[in-house]
């Protein structure tokens, strides 16, 4: 069997297969973690043994480590989440709410990533000295710039100076809530644009001096045609592979600048829910961003296979 | 005969912090419409150097002074796009290994047809065209080799989608910078035999660049010998081991396994090859010339009835 439906095809099985060991290590992880789940669902309170003993038995937590797994993960995967232990809401409405927000934010600085991130790192390759330069002192400070100066920058800039964008909240209906994300967006993907934008000059340039590409020039081909066809088609899977890592990276990241600008996310939930020992919560918001980084390495994989299909031949020989 | 190209005391030099330095110090040069010339030295001697004169493929920075003329066209002239049609249409160039200058991950179809359809070919003809030639050259199964890509090709049958290539664009003249140095022996012979005969079948000119003296004269007319920058002789290749003046040729010659008996040690040229670079200011080949005289150290010999040496011409 070979070809591409064959590499999707175990490409799925792997990820389900990652998704099933992130799951064991999380809740083993936080099964370990220290601290009694039966004190905080009692409030803090004092209680008897004899209270705290019903409470024991009502989550089940006096059963071994693998049946109290086997119990939370066949409710995950019938969608009984579990309620949170500290504000006893269903965790599924807790992570609906704010889904679409971490979501949207995602999208838009993967678009700044890759749209401005590819674009500048192409113009440093073959725009002359002056635009790489240009391009080399911007991402130079936004490499050395962390997510949460950005944040405060951009704020004191664009939000109190210039009042273009709100300071904090999360807004509502589609406008009204790309226009709340635009700061978090440009603070979350600063640093991560400014790399992508490297790892594009790098690889364009080295494009530039392949054999293939002097060759095509010796043909005759048109410079658009030759820069197009042989420097960015064979620059672009390297490129893509990074991008892709980045931007699945970006689900774990979301949470300095939902935190910085007040949007209600899922990264705002998890340090929240951390902070207040709500395992519960914790393990399905783990559990959901290993899950989104697996799928978005996994589409970026099958781009690639598309894009440079001599790669279909290396895993099945490998 | 009048030339098709024509190199005319064609120096390179690339500036570098200590002053100018050449890269090809003196070639002169022609090759008639319809004639193979092979130009051969060791490694650095700038074969490949003068074969890129020919596109107008210098080494960023370098200045060149002579000229190569294409028809008459000084080369060094052209504009952009005279330089582009000059390359698509008029001289194709075949490189030393396929693997590295076909573009892998783009299908040898579209490698094929790419220069074709930059004139306006129709997709459809120039397919039809591109595969007329692969059948000609002896590859079968046209419509999958079309879709393949060139992981998939043997390094032999790579070369042979380049001449392919090469051919489509039907050219006065082909360049072939080792054209078979990458590929296993018993497929240089075919890569080669087919080279040769499309190429006179097509009535078109060829530079042949080799290290390998016996391989160029048996595809080529003639014969240039190159050393440090500079053509040091020039001869016909049927003639090549009777009437070889020049010393460098003479030792190269002798430096072939087949002209000792088998089991003697073989001859070399004394001494490590030179680049123009460090070549001495006289004749290039004085540090390692067995019949060096105190002139050649200091001036530098004239090409003259095909060879550069004082001895000769004396």
């Amino acid at each position: 069997m070979t070809g591409l439906p064959w590499f999707v095809g175990r490409k799925l099985v792997a990820m389900l297969g990652t998704v099933l060991v992130a799951s064991f290590v999380i809740y083993g992880a936080l099964y370990l973690a220290p601290g009694d789940p039966a004190g905080l669902l009692a409030g803090g309170h004092e209680m008897s043994p004899a209270a705290l003993a019903a409470i024991r038995a009502q989550y089940h937590l006096d059963d071994p480590f693998l049946v109290q797994y086997w119990r939370w993960l066949s409710g995950v995967l019938t969608g009984h989440l579990g309620d949170s232990m500290v504000v006893k809401e269903p965790v599924g409405s807790l992570i609906g709410a704010r889904l679409v927000n971490t979501v949207l934010l995602v999208a838009y600085a993967a678009m700044l990533i890759l749209g401005l991130g590819v674009l500048s790192g192409i113009l440093a390759a073959v725009g002359g000295k002056v635009a790489d330069a240009a391009v080399t002192v911007t991402t130079t400070v936004l490499m050395a710039a962390p997510a949460f100066v950005a944040a405060i920058v951009l704020i004191w800039i664009f939000a109190t100076k210039l009042s273009w964008f709100p300071v904090y909240g999360s807004g509502t209906g589609f406008g009204d809530r790309i226009h709340h994300l635009t700061l978090p967006a440009i603070a979350l993907s600063a640093g991560y644009l400014a790399y992508v934008s490297r790892i594009t000059r790098a690889e364009v340039r080295a494009e530039l001096t392949s054999d293939h590409v002097v060759a095509a020039r010796a043909r005759g081909v048109r410079r658009w045609a030759v820069l197009r066809k042989h420097v960015l088609r064979n620059a672009a899977a390297p490129v893509l592979a990074v991008s892709g890592i980045t931007v699945a990276g970006l689900f774990a990241g979301t949470a300095i600048a939902e935190q910085a600008f007040g949007v209600s996310g899922l990264g705002s939930l998890l340090v929240q829910s951390a902070a207040r020992q709500d395992l519960v919560v914790v393990q399905v918001l783990a559990l959901l961003l290993v899950a989104a980084f697996v799928l978005v390495n996994m589409l970026v994989d099958v781009a690639n296979a598309v894009l440079d299909p001599r790669l279909l031949r290396a895993r099945e020989a490998g | 005969m009048s030339a098709l190209l024509e190199f005319d005391r064609l120096r390179v030099e690339i500036p570098t912090p200590v002053g100018p330095r050449p890269l090809l110090r003196s070639v002169s040069l022609s090759v008639a419409a319809g004639e193979a010339v092979g130009l051969v030295g060791e490694s650095g001697s700038g074969k490949s150097m003068t074969a890129r004169s020919v596109l107008g493929m210098l080494p960023g920075g370098s200045v060149a002074t002579g000229a190569v003329r294409f028809r008459g066209v000084d080369i060094g002239g052209l504009d952009p796009a005279g330089l582009r049609r000059l390359r698509s249409r008029d001289v194709a160039m075949v490189f030393q290994d396929p693997r590295a200058s076909v573009n892998p991950v783009r299908t040898v179809g579209d490698f094929l047809t790419e220069v074709l359809r930059e004139r306006g070919m129709s997709r459809a003809a120039a397919r039809e065209k591109a595969g007329g030639i692969l059948a000609d050259i002896g590859v079968d199964r046209l419509a999958h080799r079309l879709k393949q890509r060139p992981y998939e090709l043997s390094g032999g049958m790579l070369q042979r989608v380049v001449i392919a290539a090469a051919l489509a664009g039907e050219p006065a003249l082909i360049l072939a910078d080792e054209p078979t140095t990458a590929l296993d022996v018993t497929t240089q012979e075919e890569v080669v035999a087919i080279l040769d005969e499309q190429r006179r079948q097509r009535g078109t000119a060829l530079l042949f660049i080799s290290h390998d003296l016996e391989l160029a004269t048996a595809v080529c007319d003639r014969i240039a010998v190159m050393y440090a920058g500079e053509i040091v002789e020039i001869l016909p290749a049927a003639r090549l081991h009777e009437d070889a003046r020049h010393p460098y040729t003479k030792a190269l010659l002798k430096a072939r396994p087949g002209s000792v008996p088998p089991g003697e040690r073989l001859q070399t040229v004394p001494g490590v090859p030179q680049s123009a670079i460090d070549a001495p200011a006289g004749c290039v080949f004085a540090d390692r010339c067995p019949v060096v005289e105190p002139l050649c150290r200091d001036t530098i010999p004239v090409l003259t009835a095909g060879v550069a040496c004082h001895l000769e011409v004396s």
